[in-house]
């Protein structure tokens, strides 16, 4: 292959007087962490809440539901991050849309990505909650309810603490995918890994080395994350029940 | 905001359709068989009894699954003309249009996830079926072409056709390399006109029209060729 490697451009300053190359990367990884982070706060906090109202006993509940779920997963994502920061702002009342528009650099872009890729994520959590709480028998509801529990307790302190255990794995490949899809935030201006990746490539000329450099880090990362999350299933395993359940998930 | 002008989807309409829509469909279509080939054939390395075969196609697998898709694509968009290059032989890299490079691309990236799904299909069927076929005298390539294959397919069916939605809705991201697919075609009109509200809302209501009337017949599929067992 004609191609003039040259590993030593990640010691070279970057254009932008931030430090070398090298820094510049770790920094685009610091953005894809905290987007990633962020969104999935906000992923699990509302996916768990859809995911569980799924499953109550209330028809228009689990319609409403439902239609949440179908909205956000048939829309691509990128279609949504572009909606999230062309067309929210502009729908927003006058001076809140203004204040969002103005946010200085990166948090212009940050914010809208944010929002984009944890609401996007919180159906998927949802699927998994709900799947978590279906695959309990039944018994176990009714149990709670024949021991005198009211719905809201019998799904805190019976079914919840389960289900949770039971989509852990599932959950997983669900965080390691908000880290891989906070790479389509470059489209809205973010710098995050891939997109300093790119802009790397843009400024030296020296395109694998700057992508191999990104794949090196986002292999890190995911192998981080596959560690950790390990040690927690460990951790808050019930003795006695085989954890089955392998996640395969979308992207 | 100065009012909607919805006026701009009704003189844009043939234009996405024509252009950005055919380019989405074709390519989703070519990936969908390109990958499915490409990743049965993986799913049959990973299942295969020489280790190597195995070791490669997982790592591969891995590899794709574990980045993000727009890296996956910069890096075949800038890879593909050195690779061309290779194999004719040239001293420079050879020019490929952004179609070929993105069905490359996906091709490629999805067959990875197409394999995971074939693999699970190929290990659904009882193991009896490969000895009842070797034990006809068929070889490695007719049981699993005759035997295996054909009940992994119609089990994994409505699984790879929703793994098919995803890759639809997957190719949109062929804009980090400026291609002109649905959302491409309508970007370059929304930033022309300086329409974004409205086509962004309207690329949004397409997908999901499709989409969604998609996973309804996935649906309604996997409920008819559903085996009783």
């Amino acid at each position: 292959m004609n191609y003039n490697w040259d590993w030593g451009i990640f010691l070279a300053a970057e254009p932008g007087g931030t430090g070398s190359y090298l820094k510049y990367l770790v920094v685009g990884l610091g953005w894809t962490l905290a987007t990633a982070l962020a969104a999935w706060a906000i992923a699990l906090a509302i996916g768990s809440v859809v995911g569980t109202l799924r499953t109550t006993p209330h028809k228009w509940v689990v319609r409403l539901g439902n239609a949440y779920v179908e909205i956000f997963r048939n829309v691509p994502l990128i279609v949504q991050m572009f909606l999230w920061f062309f067309v929210v702002p502009e729908l927003l009342p006058k001076d809140l849309g203004d204040w969002v528009k103005q946010m200085p650099p990166p948090w212009g872009s940050y914010l809208p990505a944010v929002m984009c890729l944890g609401l996007y994520t919180s159906v998927r959590v949802a699927e998994q909650v709900k799947a978590g709480i279906n695959s309990l028998s039944r018994g176990q509801g009714m149990a709670g309810t024949a021991l005198g529990l009211t719905l809201g307790q019998s799904y805190r302190c019976v079914l919840l603490p389960q289900a949770f255990r039971i989509v852990l794995p599932p959950l997983t490949s669900e965080f390691l995918n908000v880290i891989k899809n906070s790479s389509v935030a470059l489209t809205i201006g973010l710098l995050e890994l891939t997109g300093r990746a790119r802009a790397m490539q843009e400024f030296s000329f020296k395109v694998f080395e700057a992508f191999a450099a990104a794949t090196v880090i986002y292999l890190l990362a995911n192998l981080v994350v596959v560690l950790a999350m390990r040690a927690l299933e460990k951790k808050v395993r019930v003795p006695g029940l085989i954890s089955a359940s392998q996640g395969t998930g979308a992207h | 905001m100065s009012g909607y002008d919805f006026d701009v989807i009704q003189r844009s309409w043939v234009y996405l359709f024509r252009d950005g829509m055919s380019f989405t469909l074709t390519l989703t279509a070519l990936a969908m068989v390109g990958g499915i080939f490409f990743g049965t054939l993986l799913a049959m390395m990973r299942l295969s009894r020489f280790k190597a075969l195995g070791l490669i196609a997982g790592g591969y697998v891995n590899l794709m699954r574990s980045l993000p898709l727009v890296l996956v694509i910069f890096w075949f968009f800038f890879l593909v003309p050195y690779i061309g290059a290779w194999i004719i032989g040239a001293q420079d890299p050879v020019r490929v249009g952004s179609f070929l490079s993105c069905l490359i691309t996906f091709t490629m990236f999805e067959a990875a996830y197409y394999c995971e799904i074939m693999r699970a299909g190929i290990q659904s069927i009882p193991r009896g079926q490969v000895w009842a076929g070797y034990a006809l005298g068929l070889n490695y390539w007719h049981t699993m072409g005759r035997v295996v294959l054909p009940q992994a397919f119609r089990n994994m069916l409505p699984v790879l056709l929703t793994q098919t939605i995803i890759l639809f809705q997957d190719t949109s991201l062929v804009y980090v390399i400026s291609a002109t697919d649905f959302l491409g075609a309508a970007s370059k009109v929304a930033n022309r006109d300086y329409r974004l509200v409205e086509m962004y809302t309207f690329v949004a209501v397409v997908y999901f029209i499709a989409s969604y009337s998609l996973s309804l017949l996935v649906k309604r599929l996997q409920d008819k060729i559903a085996i009783v067992r």
